[in-house]
This record gives C-alpha cells, structure tokens and sequence, in this order.
C-alpha cells in the first residue's frame, strides 16, 4: 500500500496554509470561469499560466492553482447552461438539455444542487481513479524507450485527430502544423538554425506559451467581436430558489451519478477524448438505459446528473496520461502540460519518481479542492450566478488585456506580444474553417520530445528503421495508433458525439 | 460555390507546405550530426501537411459562416489595435495604452462610448493594482512612471 503512504505524504504537502489558500483561490476563479460563457478550462487555464509562472511559484503551489482552476471550471460550466441555455464551456453543453427545462419549470436551484453533487461525485471519484491508475501506468512507461514514446506520440496524435474531431485531414494538419512551429528555433541536437530566417527572435524558438494564449484566448476575443451584440449579459430575472437538494432526488439520481462517473473517467484516460465525450457519452447512456417514460430532455434531473458527473470524472481521468506518460489527451490537460514545461518539469513515469512531492500534492490538493467546490457550489452557487451578469463586452476586453499582461509579463518582449497578436488571428481563421486548435497546442509542445525520442531512437540503432518497430510494446502503440486513427472513418459515423455537429463548437471552448 | 474556403485553405496548406520543405531543405549541417539529422523529421512533418492539405482540397467540408465585409473589417481594425498597442506599449507605459485598447474594445463590442472609456479606465488600473501593485508583476513603465 505504497500508494496511500505516497498519498499520505502528499497531503502533508497540501495542507499548507499557502496551499489551501491557492487551492482556495483556483476553485473560485475556475467556476466563475467555467461558468463564464466564453471563457472555459483551457482558455482560463492558458491566460493564468504566464501569471502564475511570472509570479515566481514554484512548481508545486503554481500547479495546485491552476488544476483547482480546472476542476472548478468543470464545476462552474453547468450554471449557464442550466440558467441560461448557453453552455459555459463545452463539456457542459449536454447539461442544458435536462437543465434548461428544470430551469424554466422553476426548478433551477434543485437543478444546481443536484449538478453540483453529481460534479463531486465524478471528480471525487476520478481523483481515487487518478490514484490508483496513474502508478500502474508509470510501471508500464518505465518500460518505455524511446522508440516506444515516438510511437506513443504518433498514438496520441493519431487519437485525437480519430475521435475528437469531426475532419481527420483538418486534425492531421493542425497536428503537423504545430510539430512545424516547433522545429523553429535551433536544433537542441546539432545546433543549426532551422526556419529562422535570420531573426534573432525565432532562435529561441517561439513560447508555447504565447502560441497557447494567442490561440485560445485571443481567438475567442476575435468571436466576440464577430457576433457583437449577441450572447451578452444574462437577464437579471432568473431565480435560483432552494439550493439544497430533496434527498429523493438524490435518491433517485444516484445510480446515474455511478454509472457515468465510470464512464466518464474511462473517456477521459483514453488519449484524445476529454471531458466533452465523456459527458457526451454519459448522458447518451444514461438516457437508453433509463430514459422508460420519455423524461429525459424535458428536465429529468438524472438528465443533469449523468452528463455531470461525467464530464468532471473524465477531467480526473485525463490527468491520468498527462501525468504518468506525459502524454495529455485534452487541450485542458495539454494547457497544463505547458505550464509544467514551463517550470522545467516533465511529466512522465520520472516525475513519480524524482518529484513525488509535486504529483502526490497536486493530488492531495485535488481531493481538498473537490471538497471546497462542493462547499462553494451548493449554499454560494448563488454568487457565481451573479458573476454572469457581467456583460461580455466589458468582460472580453479585459480577458484580452490580461492576456497581454501575462505574455509581456515572462518575456516583456513586444515580439512577442506581435506574435500572440498572429496566433490569435489565426485560432480565429482556423476556427472558422473547423480546423481543431488542440493538435496545433499538441504539436507544439511535444514536438521537440517528439523528435528527440526519434532521432535518440535512430542513434541508437544506426538509423535502422525498422527498429521503430523492434518490440511487442511498440508494435502495440502502432497498432493503436493506426486503429485510432482509421476506425472512427469507417465507424465513425454511428459513434462520433452529435454535440460536434452543432454550430455551437465552433465558438466553443476546446474541451 | 458551396466548398470555396476549403479548397483555398487547401490549396494554402499545399503552398505551406511546398514552402516548409524547400526551407528544410535549405537546413545546414553542421559537421557533427546524429545519423538521423536535423532535416529528417520536417520532412516527415512537411509530407504530413501536404497530403493532410490535398485530402482538403479533394474532399472540403461544407462552407463556413462567414462574417459579413464590416464584421471583418471590424476585426482587422480590432488587430490593429492591437499590434498598435503592442508597438506602443513600452512607450507610452502600462495604463496609458491599456486604457486605450480597452475602451476600444469595449467600444466596439456593444458599449457605450461614454462607458467604454469609464471601463477601460477601470479594466487598466484594475489590472495595475492587482498584477503590479499587489501581485508585484513587472508591467510597462511609460513617461509618467505607470
């Protein structure tokens, strides 16, 4: 029972009075994010990374903020939808279904009540799922080389551009095009200048974290500028009434909460789904397997609970790569994975190993958060329902400038600014051309790992290769990779979520 | 012409392409390398986006909603704005440009002209006292010391 001790170990690091503040802080911050329509997990998460890391935290407090920050907005994403129609973010676009009508049945506290008890439930559990997985894979990654991690990446990418997306030629391109930034800069291995053009600036390379900003953060400001006028501030009429859930409902709401939790979490540890599929998975379960009266869309409250308690498990589950393969399989998970490069941090089976203090916190931190959300959404749920009363063409602007804060923050370079400025255009183009933006992240950040494994890979064997293919473990990977990719074309069109196929996605947040 | 945008973001990809491997091509080498190379994996990066653009352009996706000519206007000028504030940030300092781009923004986003700058004011020093004052962010120093 290493694992409880390690555990143990780990909240010994958490309760810090700095820690719990942060903890504190990130929850609060994260649902009124999430709830925020506009703004959602990775672009909150992307425009607090430059601050965080500007901020001069070290790694274990700078992550404890901002993963509270994103289990908070998984919390916080259901309150417009159920309020509002209008998803917070896009995981909780299943809520509105059985939300919105709950709402307008004047039912919206027992609505919130019950969604905040189904997000506790998802995420606490996922956290004891992140527990005990995340260790077992570190025993299989240990056996990894580094062919095996090439293949690993070519998996990650094949999956995401298989399942997650609607247009595999598009997910194939952003992918490419992010490894194709990442190469800018001087070759680490050889030292030679590749696709600098003689510009001092692109030595270096250029941040991931500026491309992350510009890409999700500013894009959305470019959205909103598009459709001026619409989605602003909601109208102050709704009422929340009763916030404290009849204990039948919970009753009867329970076994849905269950069921999707497992499901949301298995959607969220496989590469490339994410929180969307897998509350986009839960509910559509749900609903053949209870849905006996015809309730459900019409405001059944096991209708908010499973899509809930889904979407947050699957964020729980999605750290599980992220930390033990260093491999994320969501544009949240990958914002995160920037922000642990950022502090010179590679997740990975070496962290479990050589930072226990920092994963064993993070999740210890994980399990005081989720007690604290669950505080803070059901007697205050009523505050973060005033936060949406901000109307968005005073709140955009401000993201923006925040934005540009941050970035000129690490760097206090204008280039850099100018190019979040070109990152921002283009997230808005390749938006509007359904071009998905997590691969470009993707590539971005992994592309230099990517590449290293390779050509270590290549080194090791004389630049044979077929040794790229010389073990069970990568022949394994590859087969995944190839199936990931090839299967949803054929299938694809019985199981591929519908919640893509609605225009809502394209505005939306990325997971 | 329902499948336009695809074919030209297509066919724009293909030209990225194109360019992106006759760069690679250009790499040097250095006299110590790895058997693999520096130029390698572009390539393989270079091919990926050439046939992922091709499938593009032989099979596009239905036309996006375009905005109209004003709405895109209207996010050309908010990009000036920006590259403006961007190139004169370091000169005129923190608030003073923050203040500017903001209420622009705000502006331009539905508020009242009278309000916006209200709001661009207050969104400027907002950020000023909590990420500089409170936070002890360093934040651009114009003339005036803000």
């Amino acid at each position: 029972m290493d694992t409880l001790a390690s555990l143990a170990d780990g909240f010994a690091v958490a309760l810090t009075w700095q820690n719990l503040f942060l903890a504190l802080v990130g929850c609060f911050l994260g649902t009124i994010i999430g709830a925020l329509p506009g703004l959602g997990p990775s672009n909150g998460v992307a425009i607090l990374i430059p601050l965080a890391f500007t901020l001069g935290l070290p790694a274990t407090p700078a992550l404890i903020l901002l993963t509270s920050v994103y289990y908070g907005a998984m919390y916080g994403g259901r309150i417009s939808s159920i309020l509002l129609n209008i998803p917070g973010d896009e995981p909780a676009l299943m809520t509105t279904l059985d939300g919105y009508p709950m709402a307008r049945a004047g039912k919206a506290g027992e609505a919130l009540a019950i969604s905040g008890l189904a997000s506790f439930v998802g995420a606490f559990f996922a956290t004891w799922g992140l527990v005990f997985l995340a260790p077992q894979l570190v025993k299989v990654a240990l056996l990894f080389g580094p062919a095996e991690y090439f293949a690993l990446f070519v998996l990650a990418f094949a999956t995401l551009g298989g399942v997650a997306s609607r247009n595999q030629a598009k997910a194939a391109f952003a992918a490419a095009l992010g490894l194709g930034i990442a190469t800018i800069g001087v070759d680490g291995q050889t030292g030679v200048p590749r696709f600098a053009f003689g510009e001092v600036h692109l030595y270096d390379g250029i941040d991931f974290l500026v491309a992350i900003v510009g890409l999700f953060a500013l894009s959305e400001v470019f959205i909103f500028l598009e459709h001026r006028g619409n989605g602003s501030g909601a109208d102050a009429s709704m009422r929340v009434g009763r916030v404290i859930p009849p204990w039948k409902m919970v009753r009867e709401t329970l076994p849905a909460m269950g069921r999707s939790t497992i499901l949301g979490f298995i959607a969220g540890v496989l590469p490339g789904a994410g929180a969307s599929l897998g509350s986009f998975i839960s509910y559509t379960f749900e609903k053949r397997l209870s849905d006996r009266k015809g309730t459900f869309g019409k405001g059944d409250p096991r209708g908010i609970a499973a899509p809930e308690a889904g979407n947050n498990a699957a964020a729980g589950g999605a750290l599980v790569p992220m930390l033990a393969l260093g491999v994320p399989g969501s544009g949240t998970t990958a914002v995160l994975l920037a922000m642990l490069l950022a502090l010179n941090i590679t997740p990975g089976p070496l962290l479990f190993q050589q930072n226990p203090d920092v994963v064993w916190g993070l999740i210890a931190a994980l399990f005081i958060g989720n007690l604290m959300l669950l505080a803070m959404n059901l007697p205050m749920v009523s505050l973060f329902v005033r936060v949406l009363l901000i109307p968005t063409r005073y709140l955009m602007p401000a993201v923006a400038m925040i934005s540009f804060v941050g970035i000129y923050g690490i760097s206090g370079s204008t280039f850099d600014l100018l190019v979040m400025i070109a990152f921002g255009v283009l997230g808005w183009v390749l938006r509007k051309l359904d071009v998905p933006l997590v691969p470009i992240i993707l590539g971005v950040l992994l592309g230099d790992q990517m590449e290293k494994n390779l050509r270590r890979a290549m080194t090791i064997h004389d630049g044979d290769w077929t040794m790229l293919f010389n073990s069970w473990l990568a022949i394994g990977l590859w087969t995944f990779a190839v199936v990931g990719f090839v299967l949803p074309l054929i299938i694809g069109r019985y199981l591929r979520p519908k919640i893509a196929d609605q225009p809502i996605a394209e505005g939306a947040d990325p997971d | 012409m329902p499948v336009m945008s695809d074919r030209i973001f297509g066919v724009f990809g293909l030209l990225l392409a194109a360019f992106y491997l006759w760069q690679a091509t250009q790499i040097e080498l250095s006299f110590i390398s790895d058997p693999f190379g520096p130029k390698a994996f572009p390539y393989m990066i270079g091919i990926v986006l050439a046939v992922a653009s091709g499938v593009v352009v032989l099979s596009p996706d239905t036309e996006p909603e375009w905005p109209t000519f004003s709405r895109l206007f209207e996010i050309g000028v908010a990009t000036a704005v920006m590259i403006a504030y961007a190139l004169f940030l370091k000169e005129y300092g923190f608030i003073a440009c923050t203040s500017v781009a903001a209420a622009y923004l705000c502006w331009r986003l539905g508020a009242h002209p009278l309000s916006a700058v209200i709001a661009g004011v207050a969104i400027a020093v907002g950020i000023y006292v909590i990420f500089h004052l409170v936070l002890g962010l360093s934040l651009a120093r114009g003339p005036w010391g803000f």
